[in-house]
């Protein structure tokens, strides 16, 4: 027999993505769908020797085509003909989720209605005749209470038993069909005719909420109890940034750094020595080892130290996610991010910039506009992520021994100040266009699925590190052959590879910001790499020993390096002008990429580069010759 | 009185839905005429605000409410 085909629709919010991971487990398929950023989620079961295809689709309010979302689902069930779909509906919300039921069953598509979140339901005093509701509609209506597995069960069931066949349409619907289609005959212009039909849907869900449903209305719940905390005035504005606070404290300080450490250690005493001594006994040719243990092992070891943090932060967020805070979160910034012209929405890609710009590039894309994404997209890589932090601090104990802490707090203002201009700008010329709007469902706080969190968790930290893995994997080798060869074959000294020409030609550009040099130079180019390698590079070029480097450790870094040419290389104001202009230049290679692929456009992953090289210099430029003329 | 005008604590009777570029997405989640709201909190500096319709809650800019007509009821 051919595999039954199932697909799961429904609005955000009502758990359809926990059914699907209950239903197909890891044995699922993340992708896009054609043209668009929108994950496709396929998975296989096998019940009683049938063979299922689960397909999640992404959860829409309606068919209307007015989100990516949106267009999905109805295209999907314009040019797919499934065995089955499954209509999962939040019963405590069943009024405003039977929309898009109605909307399906006007569009022909045979339904399993599905009642999520029974027990939340109960809770609230809703009681849900599911006899009565099977009537009315003339489909299959069954019952589920979130993530246990005999709902799960009992779903398989459903699909491999159900005739579809047997059941039809009640009087009452077919009495809605006919006052839809003497709308969509009455020759009224097109909006007229879309609101008549919206209100029709309505008044029809409100015969079948009368017939079918029954709500004693409790008291306040603990939503809203909550709420009244946690998403009202200023006090909650507070009350967040701390809690933003504390996760990322957690999230870097107590987890992702110990665990990145000791991942460090095990490559720099564990894999390196093991490889050098193995390619030293089989004999392997010099230039070889110098590849793997220089390039290879230094460059992946450097991203992969990066991995434990991404996924703890992706796992926290997540979490919160599935909580429903992030929608508190959206509504308590909406009123500042509103004020840069950007939504309450925004804000989260935003945050996750602080921490690393390629999950906060990937996060534009909840966000309702092409006006808003972008933007997002455009003016994440100012904040100061993660791997610009070892390169301010290091300048800013070098140079500014006093002031240290007031410079570092002045380079993250300047990022924050930088991506709320270049808001405005791209807002008012590139994405002109109305104002954008903020309607967002606020849904009741749930403790979230571990099974849905961690499958998000390992999903999204996955696509960071094969991205990373092969990008940085290739650039590795890159820089390894830039810094030890020049036209004439090998070179021991770094001064004279090609990374020091292309250092003295990148330098040339920088006069007016006073620091053209060629360690300079080549520090900014591979720094495109990653960020981090920024103070490596300015390390090994100004002849600190390996080792002393230390991206952690900016003091003790400083005074290594302080014994150097490097100390004299900079004047104070050179060094922040140097500073402002790595804070502010082109994202990583990484970051590129990822702009690549959520902008869907290779022109805009050139314009995200030239662009905040533009600025970034520009920037620097203004720091260096103010400060002159102050006579600093 | 339109919904920009409530306050928290307020209910309200939605009356009609002017024109706007929100329209048929205010309607989509439930907006229609007869619809009894209630406002339940505010973000800071007041808005946007948090509404309770049809047994959920939805958040919306006072600026895109300003084109609800309501009646209030408590």
């Amino acid at each position: 027999m051919a595999a039954i085909s199932v697909a799961l629709t429904g609005n955000p919010n009502t758990g359809k993505s926990t059914i699907f991971n209950e239903l197909t487990g890891a044995r699922q398929k993340i992708g896009n769908w054609p043209g668009v950023t929108v994950d496709k989620k396929v998975g296989l079961v096998e019940y009683k020797g049938r063979k299922i295809s689960v397909v999640d689709l992404p959860g829409t309010y309606s068919i209307n085509a007015r989100s990516q979302e949106e267009q999905v689902v109805s295209d999907y069930f314009a040019e797919n003909k499934p065995d089955i779909v499954v209509n999962i509906i939040d019963a405590s919300n069943i009024s405003r989720n039977l929309f898009l039921t109605v909307q399906l069953m006007e569009n022909g598509i045979p339904l399993i209605l599905n009642l999520n979140m029974m027990d939340e339901a109960e809770r609230r005093g809703i009681r849900i005749n599911e006899q009565k509701l099977e009537e009315i509609f003339g489909m299959p209506v069954t019952n589920t209470v979130g993530r246990s597995n005999k709902s799960v069960k009992l779903l398989l069931d459903v699909f491999t038993n159900t005739r579809m066949a047997n059941y039809q349409p009640s009087e009452i619907f077919q009495q809605h069909l006919a006052r839809v289609n003497q709308i969509k005959a009455s020759g009224q212009p097109q909006e007229k005719i879309d609101e008549e039909i919206i209100t029709a849907r309505y008044d029809f869900i409100d015969k079948v909420m009368d017939a079918a449903v029954t709500i004693n209305a409790a008291d306040k719940g603990l939503t809203e109890k909550l709420d009244s905390y946690l998403a009202n005035g200023v006090s909650s504005l507070i009350i967040m940034l701390v809690a933003f606070y504390l996760l990322f404290q957690i999230a870097f300080e107590w987890i992702g750094q110990p665990l990145a450490d000791m991942l460090g250690e095990f490559f720099e005493e564990t894999v390196a020595p093991w490889a050098a001594e193995a390619m030293a006994s089989a004999g392997v040719a010099e230039w070889m080892q110098s590849l793997v243990s220089d390039g290879i092992i230094v460059g992946v070891g450097s991203v992969l130290s990066f991995v434990p943090l991404i996924f703890t932060l992706f796992f926290f967020l997540s979490f919160l996610d599935g909580t429903g805070y992030m929608a508190r979160v959206a509504f308590v910034m909406d009123p500042i991010m509103r004020r840069v012209g950007l939504t309450g929405k925004g804000i989260m890609p935003l945050i996750m910039g602080y921490g690393c710009g390629v999950p906060a590039i990937m996060g534009a894309r909840a966000l309702d506009t092409h006006k808003d994404r972008m933007i997002s997209i455009l003016i994440t890589p100012f904040l100061t992520c993660s791997a610009k932090v070892p390169i301010i601090s290091l300048f800013a104990v070098m140079f500014f021994p006093d002031n240290a802490a007031n410079v570092i707090f002045a380079l993250y203002f300047v990022g924050i100040a930088t991506a709320i201009l270049m808001a405005k700008v791209l807002g008012g010329t590139a994405f002109k266009g109305r104002q954008s709007t903020f309607l967002l469902e606020l849904p009741p706080y749930r403790m979230p699925d571990m099974k849905t969190v961690l499958l998000e968790t390992w999903d999204k930290g996955k696509g960071y590190l094969i991205k990373a893995g092969t990008i940085i994997f290739a650039m590795s080798v890159a820089i390894w052959f830039l810094s030890n060869f020049n036209s004439d074959g090998m070179t021991e000294e770094m001064n004279e590879s090609y990374l020091a020409g292309i250092g003295s030609a990148a330098a040339t550009i920088f006069a007016p910001q006073g620091f053209d040099t060629w360690e300079a130079g080549a520090a900014v180019v591979t720094g495109v790499l990653a960020k981090e390698a920024v103070v490596t590079t300015i390390g090994i070029l100004y002849g600190a020993d390996e080792d002393a480097v230390d991206t952690d450790d900016a003091e003790g870094t400083a005074n290594v390096l302080m014994a150097t040419g490097m100390a004299t290389a900079f004047t104070p104001l050179a060094a922040l002008a140097f500073m402002v202009f790595t804070q502010l230049y082109s994202p990583c290679v990484t970051a590129l990429g990822t702009i690549k692929k959520e902008a869907q456009s290779w022109k805009w992953m050139a314009f995200a580069f030239l662009y905040t090289c533009a600025v970034a210099w520009v920037a620097s430029m203004l720091v260096y010759q103010v400060g002159r003329l102050l006579g600093f | 009185m339109t919904l920009k005008d409530t306050q928290p604590g307020m209910v309200v009777r939605i009356d009609a839905l002017g024109e706007s570029a929100l329209k048929q997405r205010l309607m989509t989640m439930g907006l229609i005429p007869g619809t009894r709201v209630e406002i339940l909190n505010s973000a800071p500096f007041g808005d946007p605000i948090a509404l309770r319709l049809r047994s959920y809650n939805l958040a919306m800019r006072r600026d895109d409410a300003a084109s609800i007509q309501v009646t209030q009821l408590k």
